[in-house]
């Protein structure tokens, strides 16, 4: 038998892990990415990533990690494949560190862990204040390795454009863009893995990097793909707002004594010690949130009226919060330009991740044959709400799934790529570059970045931190509205060089309808789970809503279905961190 | 009238084409860094004369500084846009692309010989397999440390366009490579290899063309200690060297 063709998409940690795994197998890799995958965004994490060695003694183990990360889900997740991802992470902190990742040590000399949100245990492995970079550093060097060996052929500076479907609704290949040369080719595959990661730009800002638009999801989606839980997107309540995007700010300001307020009669109001006074400024993440949305788009409290709360340390011991907090004093200093030393932080909630994502089974196979995805971009581990540090350990393991199952599925073909008709190809390539030369000829009034903006807005301020049906259904019908107007963008930019324009026009697209997806969803689930909070729908409702949403394309808009969700080794219990 | 940011990009629209400035007003708003009014002119795409153009063409993804991305020529200094505050800069703000890496167009150019000279140097630890094989090697913290200070490199170029000895399709293969090579021969399973790496910077382009003038180190938004990077494999190349010699 030739040599099955495998197919990643995409070189954050998921699909480096995928190709690593692949590349073991000595079978042959193609690696796509739209930017050089060093540069992906796994890059950003700072905290950590979560495995229960127990190396404190504290009585730590994997089934502990694991009944946390299913409670900090809200029960939501399918237990088989969290429960898999937490009895391996112990191994992948140790391949990691055989791999060369400067982890912080003990004086032993072993790997250090830190405590993170949700838990009680020290569980979290870190490498400084840059985790993310180092671990993805790690895997993009072995996977240099094997690209010098010839196992791994990469196509950095590609965009995936879309799937191909032969007669029979199997994957047998994608067809990509060359962002530089503008070639639109087909590449034939007999497995394809997605591993594209989030899809923050769907919100315009977010703590997201510029990358992550949620286009190779979207369109997979409006070939047949199923999306599941797309409703479920986590907020991170202290973000650095500015007109580029939302930077992450630690929690730890808080933790150390930072107060939050807004300006209120000409007085500093401390709303949340006055609205919780037993927690204070210390309440839970998604509580925090809340109230500073309440304060700014209920109340119209926001600092000199725009989405804005004070995050204060200037009332602090200068000296204590240099020691304490220097890193993140000097993230602030860096991107805004004052010392929060001495004037208050500017911040708000950012959206921050997609719980929800591209539907697959236990073997991380999507519901079309031969088309697997992992990391950011499936919907699997965390439910309605994702722990902190478990997604750079989610995205590993499934790469470590998926890259031996694709392998594995494209072994048992009956019929390989080689041996498809050509047309299924042409067809498809026929199909990209028809759509191409459409977008280039678009010369309407419309200016596509306007456009998304105001997408960004409308989703920021409707579906992000509190969820009112009435609102859901005014963003629905804005979405269609810029569905409408989408057809009257005029491209500035008519080149076949280098076109940025052209690509952003098309993926702009794609973000409306997976915008769709988050909101039609968000409106059916009238209850409130993790993540996803209804006033009007207070309370978990197991009886009704313990069930995954399942979105499938249809031209007049997502279709809804629900499937059960495997709670097999533990019953739902009440989510209480009181 | 109101407050204005007055930008003036280096432009063209391909390699071939020769390069032009092009200037643009755009409307101050406290807080802006580089990337946002690019963002704006995307917006709004038209130049300081009123005149439509095509949107300015750049690289950018984490707008974090941690990605390397955004690498661009402001005010005369190779950093990086997305950390280039308005508020901190003079006006006319002037970007343009790296001189010392093949243009694409606008402000973005190609980086590939850096990752190409990762290969070369074998920047990574020879792996046996990434099945379970327990923990790698027990660290003091200080070694964890000092290693930690090379791994942040992002392959941002920044110390490449400072250095005289740096040119454009030349050979000299850049003082993050000098980083890498030092990070992956500190580590204990990286030693293993490190003939090889200091075989590979004992090559054309290697460390004898470094003049030592440590453009590179002031010029690195990483703060990563490229002269000590420098010193020591100066040091080991030596050795390296002489065992050459006797052992023919
Ligand atoms: C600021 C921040 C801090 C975080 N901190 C932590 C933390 O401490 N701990 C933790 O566990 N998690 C953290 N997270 C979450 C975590 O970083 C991400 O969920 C994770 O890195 C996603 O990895 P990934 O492999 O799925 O995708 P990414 O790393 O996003 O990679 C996606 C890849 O797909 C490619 N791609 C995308 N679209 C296309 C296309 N159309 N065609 C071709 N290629 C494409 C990209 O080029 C890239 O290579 C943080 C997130 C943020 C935003
Ligand atoms: S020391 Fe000077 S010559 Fe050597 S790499 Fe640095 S800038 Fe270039
Ligand atoms: S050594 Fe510094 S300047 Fe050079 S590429 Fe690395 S981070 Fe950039
Ligand atoms: S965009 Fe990543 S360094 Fe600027």
């Amino acid at each position: 038998m030739a040599q099955p063709k495998v197919i990643v998409v995409g070189g954050g940690l998921a699909g480096l892990m995928a190709t690593i795994k692949i590349a073991e197998t000595g079978t042959p890799v193609e690696l796509f990415s739209v930017v050089p995958v060093r540069r992906s965004h796994s890059v950003c994490a700072q905290g950590g990533i979560n495995a229960s060695v127990n190396t404190k003694g504290e009585g730590d183990s994997p089934a502990q990690h694991f009944y946390e990360t299913v409670l900090g889900g809200d029960f939501l997740a399918n237990q088989e494949l969290p429960k898999r991802m937490c009895e391996a992470a112990p191994s992948i902190i140790y391949m990691f560190d055989r791999m060369g990742v400067p982890f912080s040590r003990t004086p032993e000399g072993n790997i250090d862990f830190r405590r993170f949100g949700g838990t009680l245990f020290h569980r979290t492995a870190f490498a400084g204040s840059t985790t993310g970079q180092q671990l993805l550093y790690a895997l993009d060097e072995q996977v240099r390795r094997y690209e010098a060996e010839g196992l791994v052929k990469k196509y950095e500076g590609w965009e995936f454009l879309s799937g191909v479907m032969d007669d029979d609704k199997t994957c047998r290949g994608i067809t990509a863009i060359n962002l530089v040369t503008m070639e639109t080719r087909v590449f034939p595959a007999d497995a394809v893995i997605i591993a594209t990661g989030g899809c923050g730009s769907v919100f315009g800002r977010s703590t997201n990097s510029m990358i992550c638009t949620g286009s190779a999801a979207s369109s997979l989606y409006q070939q047949g793909a199923v999306y599941a839980n797309g409703e479920f997107i986590q907020i991170h309540p202290t973000s650095i707002p500015a007109d580029d995007k939302f930077r992450l700010m630690s929690e730890a300001c808080r933790g150390e004594g930072g107060r939050v307020w807004v300006p209120r009669d000409g007085k500093p109001w401390y709303f949340l010690e006055e609205m919780y006074p037993k927690y204070g400024n210390l309440v839970p993440r998604d509580v925090a949130s809340r109230a500073i949305h309440k304060v700014v788009h209920d109340m119209g409290l926001g600092v000199d009226g725009e989405p804005v709360v004070y995050l204060d340390l200037s009332q602090l011991d200068s000296k204590k919060v240099t020691q304490k907090l220097g890193g993140i004093v000097e993230i602030y200093e860096k991107f805004v330009g004052d010392d929060p030393r001495k004037v208050p932080m500017r911040i708000f909630p950012g959206m921050h991740y997609s719980m929800g994502g591209m539907w697959i089974d236990d073997n991380h196979m999507t519901n079309i044959p031969g088309l697997f995805a992992a990391g950011e971009v499936d919907y699997q581990y965390h439910g309605a709400n994702r722990l902190g540090a478990n997604s750079l350990l989610s995205c590993v393991f499934g790469g470590m799934v998926s890259g031996p199952e694709a392998v594995k599925y494209a072994k048992g073909l009956s019929r390989h790529t080689t041996d498809m008709p050509q047309e299924i190809y042409d067809r498809e390539l026929k199909r990209q570059k028809e759509y191409n030369s459409r977008v280039l000829k678009m010369d309407g009034k419309e200016n596509a970045h306007v456009l998304h903006k105001e997408l960004g807005d409308i989703m920021t301020k409707n579906v992000t931190i509190e969820r009112h049906n009435d609102r859901l259904k005014e963003t629905d019908t804005k979405i269609l509205e810029l569905m409408e107007r989408w057809n009257n963008i005029g491209v500035e930019d008519e080149s076949s060089w280098a076109n940025g324009e052209l690509v952003f026009v098309r993926e702009f697209y794609n973000m409306l309808q997976l915008a769709r997806v988050i909101v039609v969803g968000a409106l059916a689930r009238d209850e409130s789970r993790g993540a996803h909070y209804k006033p009007a729908f207070p309370d978990r409702n197991d009886k009704d809503w313990l069930k995954t949403t399942k979105a499938t394309y249809t031209a007049n808009g997502p279709k809804l279905d629900y499937e059960p969700v495997n709670i097999k080794y533990h019953e739902p219990k009440l989510r209480n961190y009181a | 009238m109101s407050k204005v940011i007055r930008l003036k990009v280096k432009r063209r629209d391909n390699p071939n084409q020769a390069p032009f400035w092009e200037e643009f007003e755009i409307p101050y708003r406290p807080r802006m860094n580089v990337i946002s009014v690019l963002m704006e002119i995307q917006r709004n795409p038209k130049n300081a004369k009123g005149e439509t153009v095509r949107p300015v063409h750049w690289e950018s993804s984490c707008l974090e500084e941690v990605c390397g991305s955004c690498t661009m020529v402001i005010n005369g200094k190779a950093r990086q846009a997305c950390s280039a505050l308005i508020d901190h800069l003079e006006q006319p703000v002037t970007v343009e692309p790296m001189s010392k890496f093949p243009i694409i167009r606008d402000l973005q150019v190609d980086r590939s010989a850096m990752f190409n000279t990762l290969k070369k140097v074998k920047a990574w630890i020879p792996l046996d397999g990434s099945h379970n094989l327990g923990p790698g090697p027990k660290m003091s913290p200080e070694l964890a440390n000092e290693r930690y200070e090379f791994s942040k490199c992002m392959t941002c170029g920044c110390c490449c366009e400072a250095c005289p000895q740096f040119k454009l399709d030349g050979p000299f293969m850049g003082a993050f490579s000098f980083g890498q090579v030092h990070y992956f021969n500190e580590h204990p399973t990286g030693k293993m290899q490190e003939d090889q790496r200091l075989d590979a910077v004992m090559d054309i382009g290697g460390l004898v063309d470094c003049g030592n003038a440590q453009n590179c180190v002031a010029a690195c938004p990483k703060g990563i200690p490229l002269a000590n990077a420098i010193a020591e494999l100066g040091w080991d190349t030596t050795k390296r060297a002489f065992k050459k010699l006797f052992d023919e």
